[in-house]
């Protein structure tokens, strides 16, 4: 499940070194202490010197500073940050296929209004939907979608950033 | 120059004077290189690991980074048991690795292995160089990492295609280390916040690691006891970073801590750690460990505070420098009572073991001290021997005491004597092992016959696992199961066919005139078989996993069945 839905995700922006082997190293940061990821995004940084990360994972309350501080750690990561919703603004994209009949697709561009999502493919037989907002709208618009015909899902996994001056 | 003149180079830069290696077909236009730096000797080890262990000795005797240089595939993964060994223990090492050529990367080719990968986790930072132009700073990061802030191993996998092509730029390349900057002086706020929980405390302790023997810190630490008039206990590795034979000291805590030390962090209101990190093998059941005291947590690498324990006040900061700004901030504390009752304890319960029924282990090596004066770098393998030479043999100065504590690598002592007697030739090096350990790096004497290193090898041959034998003995209904070394050589003999001299040590009244007559041969090692009695066992005692209140003291009436331990090992 998704972190949002359950209240107990924890997300993290990391700042590191581009290079070969940096993501290799935070995964094992967290595998190693048995912790799954949910959500990872990984792209260039404005310097192209640099990535950044944002890894949203579950796990115990008490952990995660040791989380962030072997995050930090690492000499690839040049910073390691928790972020709750009050300091940053988080986004993620995703894509739903719904298979529905012409008759049919009334009700499902219902949903796709009150949700302000887009139709990006159509076919006699199904719809390809897409949507951005936060992790929880996308929760509650696939709980929508289920009950008429969801093919598919794919998510971006959620991008962050902090707000005001504060670095992300 | 190309890439393999520029890591002689950079060898030559970095002061390096030995470099523990073993050839193959990846690393050869290394090893080619070396031929014209004569004044890096090579150390022509009998197998990889031992050579990561002679690296790791040399360090930890000499301060200095200690380098490897082996071939791709099976000699780069043999260097991993090293690799951890070091990365536990905080020792900085630089480990070159040979590798194939950059286009067979991926590909399975001939002794091609992922060693990025296959060692990521038991390194303190790893390069695999793809670009010759990129080997100047890389050698020089490489350094750098692995001596400074919390040190530890950094390898660096280097193709054979990049090492043989022509490198343009030279070692004026800045470091890119944005994410690196280790702590070094402590914030005043908390050093003042911890003067002031030391101020109240009449019951203080301070519990000293490896981290102020890697900075140095021996005069601050007793500064800082005399001055508080502190009890100090050291861990297995901290032992040299405060003397033991000093009034102060109460040796030893954990599992096979002495019980004056063990006693004293079960009673003391307020515990420092300086450069320590509350290892299992100190703490037991966390839950309980020094539950009502005070603790101050003083570490060069943040990443330790609250890993296991939470401080009420951490300190970020090298061990020296730390204790350096502390030391004005406080004052005598009102802790004679506190000093006489742990004076009472260390009459009561000091270090004892049985005198009769056969060689022992323990009256060996007292003896080992005593003639040596406490003065011999030790190293030691792992295991019963291990903590009995901890028990009784005493370390008084920093970087005199060698032992694999983290990661308890069987197999560490003998290589990193050779590695420790080549960094301090002026030294007088043991090595005490046990019959199962020595096995495993054996084939190193012939690197320390080589050299003619006067180095002391005290094998304690119990013919038996020892310390798993003891808990099949304690904890598993004495069902014995895998511990007998039966087959072992006889252990003289294999020194002669090296052509190292041997003593046989059987009998107690001999003890003296052996070890003697060894300590006066110079002319090359020597080994000295001390025939043990099998089923001596290690006290005191904490169960893994129990509370250290609930310490064995000594041998348990024979048949009284003891708990399983819960705790990991």
């Amino acid at each position: 499940m998704n972190e949002s839905s359950n209240g107990k995700g924890f997300s993290v922006s990391l700042f590191v070194n581009n290079k070969p082997g940096v993501l290799v190293r935070i995964a094992q940061t967290f595998a190693r202490r048995g912790y799954n990821i949910d959500s990872l995004v990984v792209s260039n940084a404005h310097d192209a010197r640099f990535s950044r990360i944002t890894v949203v994972f579950q796990g115990d309350h008490e952990n995660v500073d040791q989380i962030l501080r072997q995050l930090n750690k690492l000499i690839d990561v040049v910073h390691a940050i928790q972020h709750g919703s009050e300091t940053s603004v988080d986004r993620e994209m995703a894509l739903f296929k719904v298979e529905v009949q012409p008759e049919k697709r009334g009700e499902v561009f219902q949903v796709i209004d009150v949700f302000r999502a887009k139709t990006v493919d159509i076919t006699d037989e199904s719809i390809i939907i897409e949507t951005t907002g936060s992790s929880s709208k996308i929760d509650a618009l696939e709980r929508m979608l289920s009950s008429v015909g969801l093919l598919e899902m794919v998510r971006s996994g959620k991008l962050m950033m902090a707000r005001g001056l504060e670095p992300t | 120059m190309n890439g393999s003149q520029i890591i002689v180079e950079a060898l030559r830069r970095h002061g390096v004077d030995y470099l523990f290696g073993y050839p193959g077909g990846a690393c050869m236009p290394i090893f080619d290189a070396l031929v014209d730096a004569p004044e890096i000797k090579i150390v022509l080890v009998r197998h990889e690991q031992g050579g990561t262990h002679m690296a790791d000795g040399y360090a930890r005797a000499t301060g200095k980074p200690g380098v490897v240089l082996v071939t791709s595939g099976p000699g780069a993964t043999n260097t991993v048991t090293g690799l951890l060994t070091a990365q536990m223990d905080s020792v900085p090492m630089v480990v070159l690795t040979g590798q194939t050529i950059t286009p067979n990367l991926g590909k399975d080719a001939f002794q091609e292995a992922d060693v990025f990968g296959v060692t990521m986790p038991v390194v303190k930072h790893s390069y695999l160089v793809r670009e010759v132009n990129d080997l100047p700073r890389v050698m020089n990061e490489a350094f750098h990492l692995a001596t400074s802030g919390r040190p530890g191993p950094v390898l660096v996998d280097l193709p054979k295609d990049v090492v043989s092509a022509e490198c343009e730029a030279d070692f004026t390349d800045e470091f890119h280390l944005p994410g690196y900057a280790p702590p070094a002086r402590g914030l005043t706020e908390d050093l003042e916040k911890a003067a002031e929980l030391i101020s109240s405390s009449k019951k203080p302790l301070l519990y000293v690691g490896a981290g102020a023997v890697i900075a140095q810190a021996s005069k601050q630490v007793i500064g800082l006891a005399e001055k508080l008039q502190a009890p100090v206990t050291t861990t297995l590795l901290g032992k040299g970073a405060f003397p033991e034979t000093h009034t102060l000291s109460v040796g030893m805590l954990g599992m096979h801590g002495t019980a004056y030390a063990n006693k004293t962090v079960v009673d003391c209101d307020l515990i420092m750690a300086i450069g320590a990190r509350w290892d299992d093998r100190i703490t037991g059941k966390v839950s309980e460990f020094c539950r009502d005291a005070t603790k101050i947590h003083i570490d060069v690498d943040p990443a330790e505070f609250g890993k296991i324990i939470d401080p009420d006040v951490s300190i970020a900061g090298d061990a020296k420098l730390v204790l350096e700004d502390l030391i004005p901030l406080v004052s005598k504390l009102d802790s004679q009572p506190w000093l006489k009752q742990i004076e009472k304890w260390k009459k009561k319960y000091p270090l004892k073991f049985p005198k009769r029924g056969g060689l022992r282990a323990q009256q060996v090596l007292k003896e080992m001290d005593r003639l040596t004066d406490s003065k011999a770098i030790i190293s030691t393998d792992v295991g019963q021997h291990q903590m009995w030479t901890a028990q009784f043999c005493k370390t008084n100065e920093e970087r005199k005491w060698l032992s694999s504590g983290g990661a308890g690598t069987m197999g560490y002592g003998l290589p990193s004597a050779i590695g420790a007697q080549l960094g301090c030739p002026d030294e007088l090096v043991v090595a005490v092992v046990g019959d199962g350990g020595f096995q495993m790096t054996m084939p190193e004497l012939a690197t320390a016959a080589i050299h003619k290193l006067p180095i002391k090898i005290l094998i304690i041959n119990n013919r038996y696992l020892g310390m798993v034998r003891q808990w099949q003995e304690l904890f598993f209904d004495n069902r014995e199961s895998g511990v007998d070394m039966m087959g072992n050589p006889d252990f003289v003999k294999i020194g002669e066919a090296y052509g190292i001299k041997g003593f046989r040590l059987r009998r107690t009244g001999d003890i003296t005139k052996v070890l003697k007559r060894a300590l006066d041969y110079n002319d090359g090692p020597c080994i000295i078989e001390a025939e043990v009695v099998k089923g001596d066992n290690v006290f005191p005692m904490i169960p893994a996993g129990a509370a250290v209140a609930d310490m064995i003291i000594e041998e348990p009436p024979s048949g009284k069945k003891l708990e399983k331990p819960v705790g990991s090992t």
